[in-house]
């Protein structure tokens, strides 16, 4: 720790940043291979489980599995992204065409710097949040940098110079703006609550974990518990700003081909799929912290708890590895929700997924905030 | 038909909410993901072929080993996409079939023309022509695709046959009787 | 390193600012509006306000300009044509030119400006607390009046785009 932390500064974000994208395209690349598998048993069928690699061929029990589960198919999907020859359309503008895949990495990327991911006790007992980038206004540089991520759709969809991915931006650009203000006002209670009158104003969503782990029954409770409006407002405009199912305006294939990717292909698609999973696993991050007690393994249990029952309370680097199992344990679930409730609902027609969001989503939030606001006013007193 | 107008029921507040109904579809979902899958591994696990089946047609033998065809061209004239293609011939003499007036000399089947109609199962007065359980052909050339006598025969194989009508000719023939 | 931060930021915002004016292409000038308010982002960063740095970046840049970017789409205005100027617009421009020629000139004659004791600035843009209260109490009614325009522009919004009953 000491060693890094010594390094210049900008060798140190050049880590941070490789550690960041090495991390998020091999999981990205997991999950679009976990939503063909999840697709493939809620359609029961087997998906994809036939693509192996020679070596793997003759490994006893390891190979056979890895290849039912579709691991080598992976790879492949991957290698013929980076191989497939790269066509750019001749009627597109090519600045743009080009730059909107780049235009979004950056939010998809940059915002897992503001999430914590995990935390430990050190040796004086005190929690402390693992996190790349420790701003006190945590969540809201999440929203603010995720909100920039707009910009590679529209500009997708208008350099592509055809119809489709114009429409897809269309809808994309007025379904964004349209449910971040309910996703904004949603997560108010949670702060609300956290910054009682007289402590030092916070939007830290590692202080948000840290008062789901209190001790007694209010302290220990999960804001999904205390507040489920606000935690069921918050997953819906979740899904509209991730673009998935129910909500797929920007791609809906049955109507617009591809939306606003139908002109892309080979790893420029690629990386706005990596893009769209790296925004929902970030948007997991966020509601796993705010409403579903982050690290903590259950309800009234706090990690600090636990690591005094399993015994290993004064080892941080142990802590740490549970703490951050425990909270991709908990994003890997949301994840399986995302893809769960894909083949649930059908999609919105673009009409209702306006009237859900304006008229019904947004008042929904407003009266939650308002009752909340009188609630905690009348208790913190 | 008298037009009943049905009045439909106002929904509820909940279902107007859509989430019991999500959180019933999403039970659906979750019960399918942890049923087995319906799907077969193709190659390895092959669909049980239901009779009656009409898969590649077929020149079948009778239990005595004779091949049945007799060339009369019927299912020639009567293929819709004109797939068959018959040489008719002599039996050889001294053949121990030789009562049999006529015999393929060849006998082909183009399967890119095939339409599996089964025309020419019913329209044979031998049963020497089957569209049995063959259901998968490939081939990388057009050449291929053209089932010859020989393999035609092997496809079919032998079935099993009532009436022997050519050797109970034979034996009235011999009998003396005109006609049997 | 904070100085040469300074630098980059303020130079990246102010090119992109002039190419909002220069570019003919109105999908080129909302997108260097973008790239100049990250670059103020980036001042106020450096400045660590962070909260203004993103409170600027999820207001203007996530919203406003995306909006802008929507109905510059949805109108198709292809750019490269500019339209005959009238003799006032002309007049205007000429005096906005001379208030802009005035203010540098005023700016380049005085020399440097006598710069404020850091300790002196209240550090508004750092801490949420501190600028939540500033904004409630010192600059209430500034906020108060530009709330009051917005709604006013909601109404007149509102009652330009309801179509006239009885008269379709």
């Amino acid at each position: 720790m000491d060693v890094f932390l010594n390094l210049p500064v900008l060798v140190q974000v050049a880590l941070k940043g490789l550690a960041v994208i090495c991390v998020m395209f091999p999981i990205a690349g997991a999950c679009s291979m976990a939503e063909r598998k999840v697709s493939a048993w809620i359609q029961s069928r087997p998906g994809p489980n036939r693509t192996i690699l020679p070596v793997f061929r003759w490994v006893p029990v390891v190979g056979p599995f890895l290849q039912k589960l579709g691991a080598f198919q992976l790879a492949a999907d991957g290698l013929k992204f980076l191989f497939k020859e790269e066509i750019v359309p001749g009627q597109v503008n090519r600045l743009y065409f080009i730059l909107a895949p780049v235009i979004a990495m950056i939010p998809a990327l940059s915002t897992v710097t503001f999430v914590p991911f995990g935390a430990s006790i050190d040796h004086a007992g005190r929690v402390f949040p693992l996190m790349l980038a420790n701003v006190d206004v945590g969540l809201l540089a999440v929203f603010a940098v995720a909100s920039l991520g707009i910009y590679s759709i529209i500009l997708a969809g208008w350099a592509s110079n055809s119809k489709y991915p114009f429409l897809g931006a269309m809808r994309a650009s007025a379904q964004l703006v349209s449910y971040e203000l309910s996703l904004t006002l949603s997560v108010l209670p949670v702060f609300l609550w956290i910054n009682a009158p007289g402590t030092a104003g916070t939007m830290s969503l590692a202080k948000a974990v840290e008062f789901q782990s209190q001790a007694g029954f209010w302290g220990g409770a999960w804001f999904i518990i205390t507040m489920p409006v606000s935690a069921l407002v918050f997953i819906i405009a979740l899904f509209a700003e991730t673009n998935r199912q129910p909500f797929d305006m920007p791609e809906s294939e049955s109507d617009l081909v591809g939306g606003f990717h139908t002109e892309y292909g080979a790893f420029k698609w690629a990386l706005f799929f990596v893009a769209e999973y790296s925004n929902m696993i970030v948007g997991s991050g966020v509601f796993v912290l705010l409403f579903l007690g982050g690290w903590n393994p259950i309800p009234w249990v706090s990690l600090a708890t636990l690591a005094g029952w399993l015994g290993i309370a004064g080892h941080p680097v142990l802590v740490g590895a549970i703490s951050i199992l425990i909270f991709i344990g908990k994003i890997l679930a949301m994840l399986f929700f995302f893809m769960w409730v894909r083949w649930t609902v059908p999609r919105f027609r673009y009409d209702q997924v306006m009237e859900i969001g304006w008229k019904k989503l947004l008042p929904l939030a407003i009266a939650n905030l308002v009752v909340y606001a009188i609630g905690i006013a009348l208790i913190q007193k | 038909m008298a037009v009943v107008p049905l009045q439909r029921k106002p929904l509820t507040f909940a279902e107007r909410t859509y989430l019991p109904q999500i959180a019933a579809g999403l039970w659906t979902t979750l019960r399918h993901l942890v049923k087995p899958a319906e799907t077969l591994q193709y190659p390895e696990q092959r669909p049980a072929i239901p009779p009656g089946y009409r898969g590649a047609p077929t020149l079948v033998r009778d239990p005595n080993g004779r091949e049945k065809c007799v060339s009369c061209q019927l299912c020639e004239f009567v293929c819709p996409p004109k797939a068959i293609r018959i040489s008719p011939g002599a039996v050889p003499e001294g053949s121990g079939r030789d009562h049999v007036e006529k015999g393929p000399l060849a006998f082909d089947i183009d399967m890119l023309r095939c339409i599996y109609c089964g025309l020419c199962e019913e329209v044979c007065p031998e049963e020497a022509i089957f569209l049995q359980n063959q259901y998968s052909m490939s081939g990388v050339t057009r050449a291929e695709m053209v089932n010859h006598k020989d393999k035609l025969l092997e496809m079919g194989g032998t079935l099993p046959d009532r009436h022997f009508k050519w050797d109970r000719k034979k034996a009235a023939e011999e009998a003396g009787g005109a006609h049997h | 390193m904070a100085h040469l931060l300074f630098l980059v930021f303020s130079v990246f915002s102010a090119v992109c600012a002039a190419g909002i004016v220069l570019s003919r292409n109105s999908v080129n000038a909302a997108m260097f509006l973008l790239l100049s308010l990250l670059g103020i982002a980036g001042l106020f960063v450096s400045l660590d306000a962070f909260l203004l740095a993103f409170l600027l970046l999820l207001v203007y840049a996530g919203a406003v300009v995306a909006l802008f970017v929507f109905i510059v789409m949805l109108l198709d205005t292809g750019g490269g044509t500019s339209p005959a100027r009238s003799l006032v617009a002309k007049l205007a421009g000429l005096v906005a030119l001379a208030l802009i020629a005035a203010g540098l000139g005023s700016f380049a004659l005085r020399g440097r400006l006598a710069a404020p004791g850091a300790a002196g600035i209240p550090a508004v843009g750092a801490s949420l607390k501190a600028y939540a209260y500033q904004l409630f109490t010192l600059y209430l009614l500034p906020v108060e009046i530009v709330g009051f325009l917005l709604l006013i522009t909601m109404i007149g919004v509102i009652v330009l785009s309801r179509k006239e009953e009885g008269n379709p």
